[in-house]
């Protein structure tokens, strides 16, 4: 770390804020991902009530319940955040290493299912270019008539896509912090990192939360 | 080349200060102050190329069908026999705007100065993310040279207009560019973490890092002005990427968010780009706003006139520029009603607009003027903004709208609004922060040379074309000659063409004067301008870490002429004790009312 930056963290700031550097700086830099799944989640809802033919009822085309199970593990691997943090909290080493590994797998895992759902999803037609489309409902024929539209295939990868990149990045960055843990690099007063990302990770599952709701339930 | 830092000469640093070396001190710096002079000169070499893109569209428009002077050295795909093909007029119009907008005015102002003025202004060592900061400064040159590349690639560069409304292009098929279409979409993807770090950086500082005292209404306008550019960088720079990344899976994977043949919604582009766009546009201008603040109260020696409005109405109209982008697209089918409320909504911006262009009346108004040369860009700053401001009204109402839609009178509008509100203000902001920047003063003689051929030969060049647009010309036309009811136009083509010549070529005077007093300016000392800003409390330019110690505020930054103070400023550090004439009442770190109110 630079000179510049080691003096910049130890200022004291105005008073009023209340945060260190790099939590605001996340705060900040999270309200302009909001913004990302805006774009992309107004364009969902202007394309689908412009085009409600190409959508199909939940559940026929998309993989619900497995994907029920993936929330649910995206979920659990908050809770492990959580405990990870909590374990610094209190100097806990050790929790802080587990826990940290607990939420990489369950991360890694959410990313393995949903690359195990693309690749069932694509094998049943359902895809996102124009041409290719040819969604025949899960478990049916193939030669089946399709379902929906190139619209549902486009707006369901643009989306989910983006997310799963998200959690792809957070688990990299999941790994880094887990590598500097097991360096003790942190302790009960500097534990910037594990907090910092932390509020990434929870704002990651939070936007699931919707997308889940958004793209497989309505 | 020496390894010792130019700049480090300070003392009272905790931490000291070791030599960089060359590459870490030029090159990958994370000083904000050489972030800000590598943004200052890459962003020139931007708008010398958007400037050259431009010659060339005002040669085809003035001189339809000859062949333009040294434009046998183009390739034949572009221009054969130095004739400029309507493919490649297509790609000068779009690029010309995307690097005028995106690789110039945006880093000129928020990458130049939000680097140079928040820290110092606001008393900070550095940005809150020294190395973010160098990383958003190095994507730019990156994007750059792939939009650049773009020209070079089959098909040329991306000819679909800056604003690229699809279906032109969603599809190759319509302009016959390919690859050039898609290299624009991922520059400026890529450009866009420039501008999201950035902003993360600036409001970061902003919030966090004054120095004591320095309460929110005691923050100078310019970082006021930046800070709120910031917050527009960070929500609607996301919504165009979202958007870029949509086409760029429409003309690479195949998918119809916006192609119209497989159910996609052209009109949704529109929507994504506009709801980005309009405070894009506050975004290109907030910035220059601010300087003009600055440099209007300091060289008429007054406080500024109405400090709280001037801040409340940067954020009315940072915040009002979310709700007005429909504007844009009163031709693109929309309902009439929603319509009417986006007249509304723009016609409301007005007041905002008209509160700070009073106030800077109000602050010249039996002002002790000093005619240099930055106010002079200044005060060309505001009145050009007027004239750019009411053309926009008439855009702002639908009805007549439906009129002068796509035709050279918006042509002359933005230009109004980015040339000559933007561009002066930048050049106001440029000639006043010189001597921080680089320690020496620009020549005031050449200064002003350079300001009065400029504002001359740009009024001649813009003013005209309001009229070619009341008479019909439409916008990015290759030759307008091709309609009848045009042909009568092309004499004041000839005349605006000549005047952008001239206009450019007064540009060089500003070059030479620029990199002339790099080395042979005078000597410009700590506070040449008088300011009061902690800005002009260091050293010119700064040292690493600016503050020998850290600043204490105690008043606002627009002590002009106060009556309890002998000398005709008050800097904002400056303690009550040790300076002044008989009893100061109000001088303490604790908030109060700035003066002026």
């Amino acid at each position: 770390m630079s000179d510049a930056a080691v003096a910049t963290m130890d200022r004291k700031p105005m008073p009023g804020m209340k945060v260190y550097n790099m939590k605001l700086g996340m705060w900040v830099f999270l309200l302009s991902e909001v913004m990302f799944f805006t774009s992309l989640i107004g364009s969902y809802i202007i394309l689908r009530f412009a085009h409600p033919d190409h959508w199909t009822d939940p559940g026929i085309v998309l993989n619900v319940p497995l994907t029920a199970l993936n929330t649910f593990f995206l979920i659990c691997s908050s809770v492990t955040m959580v405990k990870a943090f909590a374990a610094i909290q209190q100097g806990d080493q050790k929790g802080l290493k587990n826990w940290l590994l607990a939420t990489i797998l369950i991360g890694a895992a959410f990313v393995g299912i949903q690359i195990i759902e693309y690749a069932a999803l694509s094998s049943e037609g359902f895809l996102p270019m124009l041409d290719a489309y040819h969604a025949v409902g899960r478990g049916n024929p193939h030669e089946g008539p399709s379902l929906g539209g190139p619209l549902y295939g486009a707006t369901f990868y643009a989306m989910t896509g983006f997310h799963g990149a998200h959690v792809s990045i957070g688990v990299l960055c999941l790994i880094f912090v887990y590598f500097r843990a097991r360096s003790g690099a942190y302790t009960e007063e500097s534990l910037a990192g594990v907090e910092v990302i932390g509020l990434y990770w929870h704002f990651v599952d939070l936007v699931w939360i919707l997308l889940f709701t958004i793209v497989y339930l309505i | 080349m020496s390894t010792t830092t130019a700049t480090e000469t300070h003392t009272g640093h905790a931490e000291g200060h070791h030599d960089l070396g060359f590459i870490r001190t030029y090159i990958f710096s994370t000083d904000h102050k050489m972030i800000a002079r590598q943004f200052l000169f890459v962003s020139l070499l931007f708008l010398l190329v958007g400037g050259i893109l431009a010659t060339m569209v005002r040669w085809q428009l003035g001189f339809p069908g000859q062949p333009m002077p040294l434009g046998g050295m183009l390739p034949d795909t572009m221009a054969p026999g130095g004739i400029i093909l309507p493919e490649f007029y297509n790609s000068l119009v779009t690029m010309h705007a995307t690097f005028m907008v995106f690789f110039a005015l945006m880093p000129l102002q928020a990458g130049v100065f939000g680097n140079l003025l928040i820290p110092l202004q606001i008393g900070a060592d550095d940005m809150a993310f020294p190395r973010l900061n160098m990383v958003s400064f190095w994507i730019l040159p990156v994007a750059g040279i792939i939009m650049l590349a773009s020209f070079f690639v089959e098909g040329g560069a991306a000819g679909a207009g800056w604003t690229s409304y699809a279906p032109l292009s969603s599809s190759g098929e319509w302009t016959g560019v390919y690859m050039g279409q898609i290299l624009w979409l991922v520059s400026l993807t890529v450009l866009g973490f420039s501008s999201i770090l950035g902003a993360v950086n600036y409001v970061t500082t902003v919030m966090n890092m004054r120095a004591p005292g320095m309460t929110w209404f005691r923050i100078p306008l310019a970082t006021w002005s930046l800070f709120v550019t910031a917050w527009l960088l960070l929500l609607a720079i996301p919504i165009l990427t979202g958007g870029l990344i949509l086409l760029t899976f429409d003309q690479t994977l195949g998918t119809a968010f916006f192609r119209p043949e497989g159910s996609g919604e052209p009109l949704l582009w529109q929507h994504i780009f506009w709801f980005f766009g309009h405070p894009e546009v506050y975004i290109l201008i907030l910035p220059a706003m601010g300087f003009t603040s600055e440099v209007i109260a300091n060289r008429s020696r007054k406080p500024i006139f109405g400090y709280h409005s001037m801040v409340i109405a940067m954020v009315a109209i940072g915040f009002l520029g979310w709700i007005v982008w429909g504007h844009h697209m009163f031709q693109s089918g929309m309902n009439p009603l929603l319509g009417m409320t986006f007249v509304v909504t723009t016609v409301v911006i007005a007041v905002p607009s008209a509160i700070k262009t009073f106030n800077w009346m109000g602050t010249l108004w039996r002002g002790n003027i000093h005619f240099d040369t930055p106010l002079l860009h200044a005060v060309a700053f505001v009145s050009l903004f007027i004239i750019g401001g009411l053309s926009g009204i008439f855009m702002a109402s639908a009805p007549v709208d439906i009129y002068i839609h796509d035709t050279y009178f918006i042509v002359a509008h933005l230009h109004y609004v980015l040339v000559g509100g933007s561009l002066f203000g930048i050049f106001a902001g440029i000639t006043y922060y010189y001597p921080k920047m680089f320690g020496r003063m620009m020549n005031e003689g050449l200064g002003k040379v350079h300001f009065f051929l400029s504002f001359l030969f740009y009024n001649m060049a813009f003013f005209p074309m309001h009229n070619l647009g009341v008479q019909g010309m439409m916008r990015r036309i290759y030759d307008p000659n091709q309609y009848e009811y045009l042909q009568g136009l092309q004499p004041m083509n000839t005349f605006i063409s000549i005047s952008v010549f001239l206009f450019a070529a007064t540009q060089v005077i500003f070059a030479f004067n620029f990199l002339w007093s790099l080395r042979a300016g005078k000597e410009a000392g700590r506070n040449p301008w008088k300011s009061n800003t902690l800005l002009w409390a260091t050293p010119s330019p700064p040292p690493h870490g600016n503050f020998p110690e850290m600043p204490i505020v105690y008043r606002g930054p627009y002590e002009y002429s106060h009556p309890d103070h002998d000398e005709d400023f008050w800097p904002q550090d400056d303690p009550p004790a040790t300076s002044g004439s008989g009893g100061q009442p109000a001088a303490s770190p604790t908030p109060e009312l700035v003066p002026g109110d």
